[in-house]
């Protein structure tokens, strides 16, 4: 039972991670719960997203924004080539009820945006749902190693 | 050397036109840090940013690291980075606390926060019959040589004459009393994190497009319209029919059109400061709005209290270093890195005894718009950058600077643009007149 959670959420974390390099934005939105948060905090002190700081704090209609903003023909910075790799791991499930899971992991993701490549890297924290259609995000926190390095260029997209 | 190369710096800027190397040659970089960020008033960062003796930051003036600290007499003091015995950094993080004292981590001399040697490891035996004792100057750490505080805005000259900052500032100074102003407090306080976005161009390149009133429905159109849809959804579910305000302030790209632009209006100060009024309905009658209104009335009464909020400003430019936008409490400092490197500081600030809502709106803003995931720079970003490359090219020698030239309004030493010509690039030509006459050096 517990191995199959455990192989569950990775699968999940997988898939997540999937839909970012896919630029399938809509269902990486979808993965998330009506309520759901896509959070990235400055610095890992912060407890809270709310009225707080932070370089994403984004409930379902902001990521709907960003997302539109992506796909629009006239987003300037879209235009040139773009392309993102993320490899997730080090998957821990650090609590579980019955209708919650928490689950902490490690990710690296490479990007490549004309000819220059960055590289960020960093730890998730997923508060997820299970639902009949399978888990949901309630929280996503991503602590970015390099959150508060100087940012060569912008993020566009959730990492 | 530069000057043989370049005869006359001056022939570089037209009224209406520059040459194109003004942005890509590293000589004459090289010389604007000289003459323009090495000398005038650069800010330096807010004093609440060091409340405790001892607390510094980093910040880079010119090509000069230097140091805001605050000393034990409560004292701000802005100095070199520098140890004066082998010249090693004295900090090397971006801020901190030094202690009762700094002291290097080379060979332990220790200095005063306002940079005075305090001590030397066996001084009396190692500098015996040397003409150096302890109050040398060249044995302590170098000071700016001019500070000043307004309004709890460090600002530092690396000039020992020049005008005051109060003369330097001159009508912009508006940028911090219409920022304070707005505090019940009459005070702002630093929220403590820095965004820091580097752009791959020429800093002049990020200033001119700061009171570019052109741009914004161009540039940021995909975020305007993407807003706009979401808000409307938004809206349509919501009993009083309305998105919060932040997704006005992104929506505002698209719907405040190209033409609307022209409405606002621009004023141009001697040494290049720019200001961009216009109203961007930040003064809305909503409870929190009128709660506000309550608390501001009962600290400045109503005649001052209408005085403060109808102050219509959108964008203060204080060239060459900083963009306020006072009525969202938000800043950007910029520091050159190189002819095709600026680095930005984001800044914002809470003002003193307003509610928790009011700050809420300027929190929005900050992570919105000036996050390293902002939704709008990314667009201006990618603008600049590709500016940049294209003054790089043969294509072409100068940067047109002509939109309603010829119809600027002079007057009191200063030009006003004329009405309806929002979009003037009456900005662009009074920062490039600014920095014509500090290159003449
Ligand atoms: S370099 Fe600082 S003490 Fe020697
Ligand atoms: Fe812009």
């Amino acid at each position: 039972m517990a191995k199959n959670t455990q192989h569950e959420v990775e699968q999940f974390l997988y898939q997540q991670a999937e839909f970012l390099d896919g630029k399938h934005w809509q269902p990486y939105i979808d993965l998330f719960t009506q309520d759901g948060v896509y959070w990235m905090p400055p610095e890992p002190s912060y407890q809270t997203w709310e009225g707080q700081v932070a370089i994403f704090a984004e409930d379902k209609n902001l990521m709907t924004v960003r997302m539109k903003r992506l796909l629009h023909p006239d987003a300037w910075s879209q235009r040139p080539l773009w392309e993102t790799n993320h490899v997730v791991s080090n998957v821990i499930i650090e609590k579980q009820t019955r209708d919650e899971i928490v689950v902490r992991s490690r990710f690296h993701m490479l990007e490549l945006r004309r000819d220059d490549v960055r590289h960020f890297a960093g730890a998730y924290r997923h508060e997820l749902r299970k639902t009949k259609n399978g888990y949901r995000i309630k929280l996503q926190r991503v602590d970015m190693a390099n959150a508060q390095a100087a940012y060569e260029y912008v993020l566009q997209a959730w990492v | 050397m530069l000057q043989e190369r370049i005869p006359d710096l001056t022939k570089y800027v037209e009224p209406d036109r520059v040459r194109r190397e003004v942005y890509t040659d590293p000589g004459i970089f090289e010389l604007e840090m000289q003459r323009i960020h090495e000398r005038v008033w650069i800010y330096c960062g807010h004093e609440s940013q060091v409340p405790k003796a001892g607390d510094y930051y980093a910040v880079q003036i010119g090509r000069q690291p230097m140091l805001m600290v605050r000393g034990s007499d409560g004292k701000v003091h802005v100095l070199y980075n520098r140890c004066p015995h082998r010249g090693n950094m004295m900090c090397g993080d971006r801020k901190g606390n030094a202690g009762e004292f700094f002291r290097c981590s080379y060979h332990a001399w220790t200095f005063q926060h306002d940079g005075k040697l305090r001590s030397i490891p066996m001084m009396d035996s190692g500098y015996a019959g040397t003409p150096l004792n302890k109050e040398s100057p060249e044995l302590c750490m170098k000071p700016a040589p001019r500070v000043e505080n307004y309004r709890g805005f460090v600002f530092s000259s690396l000039a020992k004459d020049g005008p005051s900052l109060k003369e330097f500032l001159g009508k912009a100074i508006v940028a911090f009393d219409d920022m304070c102003d707005r505090a019940p407090e009459g005070e702002v306080e630093i929220v403590p994190n820095c965004f820091r976005v580097i752009q791959h161009s020429n800093w002049k390149i990020f200033l001119e497009n700061q009171l570019d009133a052109l741009h914004p429905s161009v540039t940021h159109q995909s975020t305007g319209r993407a807003a706009h849809e979401v808000e409307k959804e938004i809206a349509k579910k919501t009993k009083k029919g309305e998105a919060p305000l932040s997704y006005h302030m992104l929506s505002a790209f698209a719907t405040v059109t190209i033409d609307k632009w022209d409405n606002f209006q621009t004023l141009n100060y001697p040494y290049g400061h720019c200001i961009l009024t216009g109203y961007m309905g930040l003064r809305p009658q909503d409870p929190d709005t009128l709660a506000y209104d309550k608390v501001m009335i009962k600290a400045y009464g109503r005649k001052r209290f209408e005085e403060i909020v109808s102050v219509n400003i959108h964008h203060v430019l204080i060239y060459p270093g900083l963009s306020v936008q006072s009525p969202l409490q938000q800043l950007r400092a910029v520091r050159p890195l190189g002819v095709d490197r600026t680095l930005t500081e984001i800044w914002h600030f809470r003002l003193k005894g307003a509610p928790e809502p009011i700050y809420r709106r300027s929190l929005a803003y900050y992570n919105l718009v000036n996050s390293p995931a902002t939704l709008v720079n990314a667009d201006d970003l990618e603008n600049f950058w590709k500016c940049h490359q294209g003054l790089s090219s043969d294509g072409g020698d100068w940067v047109s600077f002509a939109r309603h030239f010829g119809r600027d309004i002079e007057k009191d030493g200063m030009v006003e643009t004329a009405p309806n010509c929002g979009t003037s690039e009456a900005p662009m030509r009074n920062q490039m007149k600014a920095w014509a006459e500090y290159m003449r050096g």
